[in-house]
């Protein structure tokens, strides 16, 4: 009952008001508008269709002329080659992004509550402070951090990227976790304190029961943007500790000669994770996109 | 006194960690940048700290802001910028538009538009530069070679690799992975107009045009803000999509934070850290008066 009562973070955008579409009514502005749309679907998914054929062309198939064309042959040999160029990497960065994700989330549970709950003078200036963390060019710290995370002894690759994204990922953890815990009823804690139970007991008892949209809604985000990662990885792994973006971007730029099918299989390896993401839980995907929109 | 504490302790105990991270991490570090920026630190002896450095004022920014291989920098980054966010916006908005009102299918047309915000920018640099691939004639591929076959060969540009222009090809792939943003983000807008508004705009015998002057484009400002804010914001970070399309060292496509990943490997740190300081205060300009809006929003 309350959990409906809060802001349904997986649903930010209703549907269309007016009722179903209307069918078999013929005019030109339908005609021309559905045109469009899928004109569009059509360039957005050119890439795709690239990333597709190009993957499963062999090397004697490589002929620009035939740029565009499905392959001769199928073959899987760039996906082979592909696959034990990254398959270690893709390892790391799973075991990279699942604490992080976990972690992170954790934390910004917590703040969220002490922020949207507890309210003290300076609390907004507080979470606005935090805020500001999510916005920064992270070029502007990359200089002392690199030394940072040397004295403070984190081996380089999977374990401090696990921090940094831990550590740079608390203000939008934080951000989503508020917005959504300022819209629980706040009768429903009041009755706990009334009842009382402490602080970490209504946290606990009362509000991380309700939170679990919020909870897939932060995972994903976290799970999809450490995954995706390039800047820290860059910075603070190598192609043989760091994440799938690094061994992506040396297998696609390496000394190699330019192998575009190799990459391409690449590519889209490295995009299957976050892919299935999107598809199978599309809808909290999209909760978390609209609340880096700030007051979401 | 212990009412006291127990009414203060559990939250300045659960946020503490966050505030002291963030505290070092953020604002700790974006000082000691700062300090870095303003020595001597040009090579790796001074850089990791085996020589002293001297302190030498604002000349590190003086010298950045008067080099000509960085004032390149910072004109592709206003005009990666600039083409990023028209294109982002004008996509975005069309999208949102078309969908608004009763379309069939139209999950999926919301969740192909969106899938590539899904994807990484060095996973998606990888095809888009055999899309912007500069070669012609002959030996052209991607979309040189798409335009060949549609009969619009005229239309065939070395893409990235022209000096002037250059970086505006880059905001290609970047439009295409972040209009599917934008659209949400208006759609999301759209839908938040109450049906009554509308009606009492037609209802005042207001055309379409005026329905849209009047009523839905006021109410749609707060949202468009918010998309040119995360937009314009990801936008001046510029990084993956260049270190994946195109090279660092490639002079047509260079932005500061390029320019910071090369100067910072060559242990130059401190000009690396005068240019974070640059792009920090470029992005501050557009972001903190955002925040302070936001929050004291938040507080009435």
């Amino acid at each position: 009952m309350t959990a409906v009562a809060a802001r349904d973070l997986t649903s930010p955008i209703k549907p269309a008001s007016g009722g179903k579409p209307s069918v078999g009514r013929f005019s030109v502005g339908r005609t021309l508008k559905y045109a469009l749309l899928l004109f569009f679907l059509l360039v957005v998914l050119i890439p795709v269709y690239v990333l597709v054929i190009t993957s499963f062309k062999g090397a004697g198939d490589a002929s620009p002329a035939r740029a565009w064309n499905l392959p001769q042959v199928w073959t899987l040999e760039n996906w082979q080659t592909a696959w034990d160029t990254l398959a270690p990497a893709i390892g790391r960065t799973f075991q990279m992004v699942i604490p992080a994700a976990i972690i992170s989330s954790f934390l910004g549970s917590l703040n969220g509550f002490v922020l949207a709950r507890w309210r003290f003078r300076g609390a907004d200036l507080v979470f606005t402070l935090i805020l500001f963390g999510m916005f920064i060019p992270y070029q502007a710290v990359i200089i002392p951090l690199s030394k940072l995370v040397v004295d403070i002894g984190l081996p380089n690759g999977v374990p401090t990227l696990i921090f940094l994204h831990v550590v740079y990922g608390l203000p939008i953890t934080t951000l989503i976790f508020r917005n959504y815990y300022q819209s629980i009823p706040h009768e429903l804690i009041e009755a706990a304190r009334i009842d009382g139970a402490g602080m970490l007991r209504t946290y606990y008892s009362v509000v991380l029961p309700i939170s679990i949209p919020s909870f897939v809604v932060v995972l994903i985000w976290q799970f999809t943007s450490a995954w995706n990662d390039f800047l820290f990885a860059v910075f603070f792994s190598s192609s043989q500790n760091g994440p799938v973006t690094v061994a992506l971007n040396n297998l696609a730029n390496g000394a190699m000669l330019q192998n575009y099918g190799v990459s391409m299989a690449g590519a889209l390896l490295a995009s299957f994770p976050t892919l299935i993401v999107y598809i199978l839980l599309g809808k909290y995907f999209i909760g978390g996109l609209m609340s880096g929109s700030v007051k979401g | 006194m212990f009412r006291k504490i127990r009414h203060w302790g559990p939250p300045v105990l659960l946020i503490s960690p966050t505030l002291l991270l963030l505290g070092v991490f953020v604002y700790g570090l974006l000082a000691v940048n700062f300090k870095t920026s303003v020595t001597d630190a040009h090579d790796a002896a001074r850089s990791v700290g085996d020589a002293p450095t001297t302190f030498v004022g604002l000349r590190n920014y003086f010298d950045l802001l008067g080099n000509a291989d960085f004032q390149h920098s910072l004109r592709n980054l206003v005009l990666y910028t600039v083409v990023f966010l028209v294109g982002t916006m004008a996509f975005g908005f069309l999208w949102a538009w078309l969908l608004d009102r009763r379309v069939r299918f139209e999950g999926i047309f919301r969740s192909i538009y969106l899938f590539p915000m899904a994807v990484s920018f060095i996973a998606s640099g990888v095809v888009w530069r055999w899309l912007l691939n500069s070669n012609q004639g002959e030996q052209a591929l991607g979309l040189n070679r798409l335009f060949q076959m549609v009969g619009l060969g005229f239309l065939q540009n070395n893409w990235w690799n022209n000096v002037n222009t250059g970086i505006a090809a880059i905001a290609i792939p970047a439009i295409w992975q972040l209009s599917g943003y934008v659209m949400a983000l208006f759609l999301a807008g759209f839908r938040g107009i109450p049906e009554e508004l509308r009606e009492a705009g037609r209802m005042d015998g207001a055309t379409e045009w005026k329905l849209y002057r009047h009523v839905i484009f006021p109410q749609l400002s707060p949202v468009a803000l918010s998309a040119v804010i995360i937009v314009g914001h990801m936008s001046l970070k510029a990084f993956d999509l260049i270190m994946s399309i195109s090279k660092p060292a490639n002079y047509q496509t260079k932005v500061p934070a390029v320019d910071m990943y090369v100067l910072k490997s060559s242990f130059d740190y401190a000009n690396a850290a005068a240019v974070g300081s640059i792009l920090l205060i470029i992005v501050g300009v557009l972001i903190v008066p955002y925040l302070i809006h936001n929050h004291r929003e938040g507080k009435s």
